[in-house]
């Protein structure tokens, strides 16, 4: 999977989450939680949906790596996957 | 012929034209009534007739409607198909026993071996100040009997074409003419041919309300729509034609189209024509409808003689206007 | 024979649209059903019935706007019970009479095709009567705006909000208290549980909040309650979470009876009514049954929270965010994840020493999230 590739299914996957802000619109180094007010909970759910899409598991100590899209996207190249 | 050409004719010279047709075009055809030969008719449609038919088809009967109504029927039932004319409907109910016990029982009471093929025309309504015992509007009561087509020609083009299409009906036919027309002038095709009656007729199209009506009432109300099409309001004019089998089909499209209805008729209004169209109308097209189901009908008081008061027992053109323009809050 | 009323969904409400009945006469229904589709400021509400028995029937029509209190549909009780019929005496015989809202047969039939709710239409026929041109003039106003392709207008939950916030300002007295909180026990807990947790099922703190202010008000119960003309003690301890709209406003369901669901049973509940409440996809119980209400900001936000109480509740209870502090404990001072929690409760119900005792209560559970 390239890294455009899931860049994609990231925002997809904001949209539904956060589906009246405009995750398209991030730069690679915004933090994404505070740029589309993404409570507690969203965040949650949004790193349930992204572990069952790539098949990885998160651990909570590696939240500090996914705060930015370049974060995120970065992560998930390297994740190890189930 | 030229179907093509149009006529303007009185309406008494429209039933003439139809009575000589049909009485060329078929032999078996002959008419029987007070005063139809040598008098000419008492509203003068049949004047000349006698003089180019001979008497043994212009037939001066004796002042008895129910006798010469049964030998129209008996006439009828022996092959031959009389026009039978009882001078007004105001007579006819020296007649009624043949008309209903007989005329539209036989097939039934002969387990469909007996048609009975007449036709009786009679001239019905009011406007020439005869009062109360005779200006009678009575099409109603002889809308209200199973195994009788009751037609009523409220346009040039019907009187002087119903009665052909009526003498082909293998069923005892009522046809209706207006008293007050007679001397009306009108467009009609220019020869005399038969006409659907079946159907009633779209007079005028419209798009914003339906006004139901027929005889004397297709004019005025086609005068008031023609009246008010000027300030903004398009109604819709149908002639019924035939007021037994009502076409209820015609009545129910035009009311899905314009979601409004008026009912005009000069016969009183209880138990009417516009009764039954209202209850019809509310029976099957009633969650298309705007506004409810309105009637302009005649006073229900035995016809004055005063000319004044005389019009003013039935519905004129002003009334329908004034209702029309009530009924779509432009008034 | 019983009534099924319009509900009261919170302080603020008047009057409900019935939206679409789920039910129809002869249907059997039992607590907890839900019968109809009602549409308030805070959108499309499943009401539910708290009667078992049999519709008999409905006495709104769909798109019809009621007040309050209405009666809706009359439902037979399963075995002939009286209890209802006394209530039917003592009410005003108005409730029932709901005006008929004059339209003809096309223009309902037009409106019910395109959704149009009749009530609030101004007719333009003969006596006022709702005609097609009326409905035709709602249609093509309606058709370019988007505005009216959100179900509910969040501007609806705005002024929902303000009119309830505004009578509580104005009718209860506020007082307020704030107790600092080491949360290290807690968070370390937590970081711990979830190691054993896949990622669906990871606890976050607000769960352990929740708990905590559950339990604690089962020590100190004089602030679960309503107040209506004196303070209504309520044996039920339902949670109102506060959940902050994207678009504004908030929505606060209830999490019934807090203190007895687990916390993996309270992360699961907030899972499903979080995501509800934003789509404003709520039911009639969870709008209405809440007996106190806990808001939290979350992290990196503000430090704490001064509340305002949501009517006719007595008390909220208020989380900041956890920040990293100096804490001096035992003659040493060290750096802690710590929490300011805040209590604004009712003067009219109760007084400080009470609201003390709640906070403390709380920060003692939040000490031994093990037992939470």
């Amino acid at each position: 999977m390239t890294e455009a590739e899931i860049r994609e299914i990231v925002i997809n996957s904001l949209k539904q989450i956060a589906p009246d802000m405009a995750p398209e619109k991030l730069h690679p180094d915004d933090n994404i939680r505070e740029k589309l007010e993404i409570d507690s909970f969203d965040a949650l759910r949004l790193l349930v949906e992204l572990d069952e899409k790539f098949g990885m598991e998160t651990p909570e100590e590696d939240y500090g790596k996914i705060r930015t899209m370049r974060g995120l996207v970065n992560y998930i190249l390297q994740a190890p996957r189930k | 012929m030229d179907n093509s050409k149009t006529d303007r004719i009185t309406y008494r010279e429209a039933l003439k034209q139809a009575m000589r047709e049909a009485l060329l075009r078929d032999d078996r055809v002959f008419l029987l009534g007070e005063d139809v030969g040598r008098y000419g008719g008492s509203f003068a449609v049949t004047k000349g007739l006698l003089q180019e038919f001979g008497p043994e088809r212009i037939m001066d009967v004796p002042l008895s409607e129910s006798g010469f109504v049964g030998a129209g029927i008996g006439a009828a039932l022996s092959g031959l198909r009389p026009v039978v004319e009882v001078m007004t409907v105001n007579f006819s109910l020296l007649a009624m026993d043949q008309i209903v016990n007989n005329a539209a029982t036989l097939l039934y009471m002969s387990g469909g071996q007996l048609n009975v093929p007449v036709v009786i025309r009679m001239s019905t309504g009011l406007g020439r100040q005869l009062a109360a015992q005779h200006s009678h509007s009575w099409e109603p009561l002889y809308a209200h009997i199973p195994g009788l087509i009751v037609l009523s020609a409220g346009t040039h083009t019907d009187a002087r074409g119903m009665l052909l299409t009526a003498l082909q009906s293998p069923d005892p036919v009522i046809i209706f003419e207006y008293t007050a027309m007679m001397n009306l002038e009108g467009i009609s095709p220019g020869h005399p041919a038969t006409v659907n009656i079946t159907k009633a007729g779209i007079v005028k199209e419209g798009k914003d309300i339906s006004i139901i009506t027929y005889g004397a009432g297709v004019y005025k109300s086609l005068d008031a729509a023609n009246e008010l099409s000027g300030s903004g309001i398009d109604a819709e004019v149908i002639d019924l034609r035939v007021l037994r089998p009502m076409d209820l089909e015609t009545i129910f499209n035009s009311v899905k189209k314009t979601h409004r209805a008026l009912l005009v008729e000069d016969a009183w209004g209880s138990v009417n024509i516009g009764a039954e169209v209202s209850a019809r109308i509310m029976e099957n097209v009633f969650y298309d409808l705007d506004a409810p189901v309105q009637r302009l009908c005649g006073a229900e008081v035995p016809m004055p003689y005063p000319k004044h008061l005389e019009d003013a027992s039935v519905p004129q053109k002003g009334d329908i206007v004034v209702k029309l323009k009530k009924m779509l809050q432009h008034g | 024979m019983g009534e099924f009323c319009m509900p009261s969904l919170g302080a603020d409400m008047e009057a409900g649209t019935l939206r679409e009945w789920l039910v129809k006469p002869g249907d059997p229904v039992k607590r907890g059903d839900i019968v109809a589709i009602v549409e308030t400021q805070k959108g499309l509400i499943d009401i539910e019935v708290f009667e078992e028995g049999t519709i008999d029937k409905l006495t709104v029509r769909e798109d019809e706007k009621v007040p309050v209190g209405t009666v809706m549909a009359l439902i037979v009780s399963p075995i002939g019970t009286t209890a209802a019929t006394e209530d039917i005496a003592v009410r005003p015989a108005i409730a029932t009479e709901v005006p008929r809202i004059r339209a003809s047969p096309l223009a309902r039939k037009m409106a019910a095709k395109e959704g149009i709710g009749l009530a609030g239409i101004k007719g333009s026929g003969e006596g006022g009567t709702i005609t097609r041109e009326d409905i035709e003039k709602v249609i093509s106003q309606k058709a370019p705006g988007v505005a009216e392709e959100k179900p509910v207008g969040t501007e609806g939950v705005r002024m929902a909000v303000a009119a309830a916030m505004s009578k509580s300002n104005r009718e209860i007295p506020h007082f307020y208290l704030a107790k600092k909180v080491d949360m290290s026990k807690a968070m370390a807990w937590l970081m711990e549980a979830n190691k054993q947790r896949n990622v669906k099922q990871r606890l976050l703190p607000a769960v352990l909040m929740v708990k905590a202010v559950a339990k604690a008000l089962v020590e100190v119960p004089e602030l679960n309650g309503y107040w209506d003309n004196g303070l209504q003690l309520k044996s039920d301890i339902n949670i109102g979470f506060a959940i902050s709209l994207r678009t504004g406003g908030v929505m606060i369901p209830a999490i019934h009876n807090a203190d007895k669901k687990t916390l993996d049973e309270l992360m699961a509940l907030l899972n499903d009514i979080i995501p509800r409440a934003r789509a404003m996809k709520l039911r009639s119980s969870e709008l209405s049954d809440s007996t106190m209400t806990v808001t939290s900001l979350g992290e990196s936000n503000a430090d704490l929270v001064y509340g305002v109480i949501y009517p006719p509740q007595v008390a909220l209870v208020g989380f900041g965010s956890i920040l990293e502090q100096p804490w001096a404990e035992n003659g040493m001072l060290g750096v802690r994840p710590v929490i300011t929690i805040t209590l604004a409760a009712d003067h009219r119900a109760t007084d400080g020493i009470t609201g003390s005792r709640l906070l403390m209560a709380i920060d003692d559970h939040l000490q031994k999230p093990e037992m939470l």
